[in-house]
C-alpha cells in the first residue's frame, strides 16, 4: 500500500512543481539575460553577488531542488514505459537517482558556500561589495 | 450505358495481417481484391474472404451491429469495429489494412488472447455494491445517473486498452477499459466500494500510469469520453468522490 501513495504523490507534485517551475524560471531568465545588460552582462560578479543574497539563494535552492526532482521523475516515468528489460530499467534508475543527488548536493553546496570574494582576485572581476585588498 | 437501378461496385484491396500458431513463427501480410459497395462495412469485406476466398481466416464476430464488442481490430492503424467501419469512408484508392488489435497475446490472424483485459476488468469490481437494501427500488435522480452516463456505454471491445502506448509496453497497467468500468461504479449513487476502486486504482499500475495520449478517446467506437473518465477517476482519487 505504500507504493500507491508514492504514485499518487508524484502526479501531484508533478503538477504543482510544473506551475512553481514556470514562474521561477522565467523570473530567473529574466533577471540573467534580459535586465540591465542582459547575458553580456554574466560574469562571476554578476553570480557571485546574487548568490551573497539570501532572496537568490533561496530562489536558486527551490529552483535547483524543483526542476532536478521534476526532471528525474519525468525520466523515472519514461524509463518505465519504454525500457521493458528489468535489469537494464534497474540499472538506468539507479544512474538517474544518483546523478540527481549528486546534482542537488553539489548545487546546494555551491549556493550556500560560494565565496564571493576569492582572496588575491582582481578588484573589477569582483562584486562592488568585495573590500578592497 | 449502365442499366438502371445498378448499384457501382468497387474492388478493395485488403492487406490482412494473417498468423497460424501451428506453422508460421511470425505474422505475416497477404493481401486480397474484393467486389464490394459503398455502403458495405469491413467485416462484410472479412466476410466475403472467408466464405469465397480463404475459408482459413480467422477472426472474431458475434452480433456485427457494433453491440458484442467481438470484432474490435486495427484498421488502417486504427483500432476501429470491423461491423462499424464503412468502406465509404475508407480511402480504397489505397489497400486496406487490417490487424489483430496491439498489446495482447495473438492467437490467429485477427484473433487475441483478451484474458489480460478481462482479468484487468474483474480486478476493479465491476458491479454493483450496497448494503442498503430498499424495500422497492433504489433511487436515483437524473442527475445522479447522468453522472456516470457515457461510462455505462462501453461494450469491452478492447479498442481503447489496446490503443493505449502504455498498455503497449507494460501488460502490466489495468488500462482504459477497467478504469472506465471502475468510474462507471464510482460515480453510481447507490455503490458503497468506490474507496475500494480508488484504492486499487490508486495502485503503482493504476490511474496514475495514464499519460493523456487521448488514444483511448479516439478508438472507443460508442464515443466514450474515455481520457475525460479516467481524469475524473484521478480526480477523485486525490480529492474524493463528488457525484
Amino acid at each position: 500500500m505504500k507504493t500507491l501513495r508514492l504514485e499518487r504523490l508524484g502526479w501531484i507534485f508533478m503538477r504543482l512543481s510544473g506551475v512553481v517551475l514556470i514562474a521561477l524560471i522565467f523570473t530567473h531568465l529574466t533577471v540573467n539575460l534580459m535586465q540591465d545588460g542582459g547575458v553580456k552582462a554574466i560574469d562571476f560578479a554578476f553570480v557571485a553577488g546574487k548568490l551573497a543574497n539570501p532572496f537568490w539563494q533561496w530562489f536558486d535552492t527551490a529552483l535547483l531542488w524543483l526542476a532536478l526532482i521534476h526532471g528525474t521523475n519525468g525520466m523515472r516515468v519514461v524509463i518505465q514505459d519504454y525500457v521493458l528489460r528489468p535489469r537494464l530499467r534497474k540499472v538506468l534508475l539507479t544512474l538517474l537517482a544518483v546523478s540527481t543527488v549528486t546534482l542537488i548536493v553539489l548545487g546546494t553546496l555551491v549556493i550556500f558556500t560560494l565565496d564571493p570574494c576569492p582572496a588575491g582576485t582582481p578588484a573589477d572581476l569582483l562584486p562592488s561589495f568585495c573590500p578592497a585588498v | 450505358m449502365s442499366e438502371l437501378g445498378v448499384v457501382q461496385s468497387f474492388t478493395v484491396t485488403f492487406i490482412v495481417r494473417r498468423f497460424n500458431p501451428e506453422t508460421d513463427t511470425e505474422p505475416y501480410w497477404q493481401d486480397f481484391d474484393v467486389e464490394m459497395f459503398s455502403t458495405d462495412r469491413v467485416l462484410d469485406g472479412l466476410h466475403k474472404i472467408k466464405w469465397d476466398q480463404d475459408g482459413s481466416l480467422s477472426f472474431r464476430r458475434s452480433c456485427a451491429h457494433g453491440i458484442c464488442g467481438s470484432d474490435a481490430m486495427r484498421i488502417n492503424g486504427r483500432n476501429r469495429l470491423a461491423c462499424k467501419t464503412l468502406i465509404k469512408d475508407l480511402d480504397i484508392s489505397k489497400p486496406v489494412y487490417v490487424e489483430a488489435i496491439k498489446g495482447l497475446p495473438l492467437e490467429k490472424d485477427l484473433i487475441v488472447d483478451m484474458e489480460p483485459f478481462f482479468a484487468a476488468y474483474r480486478e476493479v469490481q465491476p458491479f454493483l455494491q450496497s448494503t442498503s437494501k430498499p424495500k422497492k427500488e433504489h433511487h436515483q435522480t437524473i442527475e445522479q445517473r447522468e453522472r456516470f452516463d457515457d461510462t455505462t456505454k462501453c461494450i469491452l471491445c478492447a479498442a481503447c486498452t489496446t490503443s493505449c502506448p502504455v498498455f503497449w509496453t507494460d501488460g502490466q497497467y489495468f488500462g482504459p477499459a477497467a478504469i472506465v468500468s471502475a468510474h462507471r461504479f464510482i460515480f453510481d449513487s447507490r455503490d458503497e466500494a468506490s474507496q475500494v476502486r480508488l484504492d486499487i486504482l490508486n495502485s503503482k499500475e493504476g490511474v496514475w500510469r495514464c499519460r493523456t495520449t487521448f488514444n483511448c478517446t479516439e478508438a472507443c467506437p460508442r464515443g466514450i469520453e474515455v481520457t475525460k473518465a479516467i481524469a475524473e477517476v484521478k480526480q477523485a482519487a486525490i480529492s474524493g468522490v463528488r457525484r
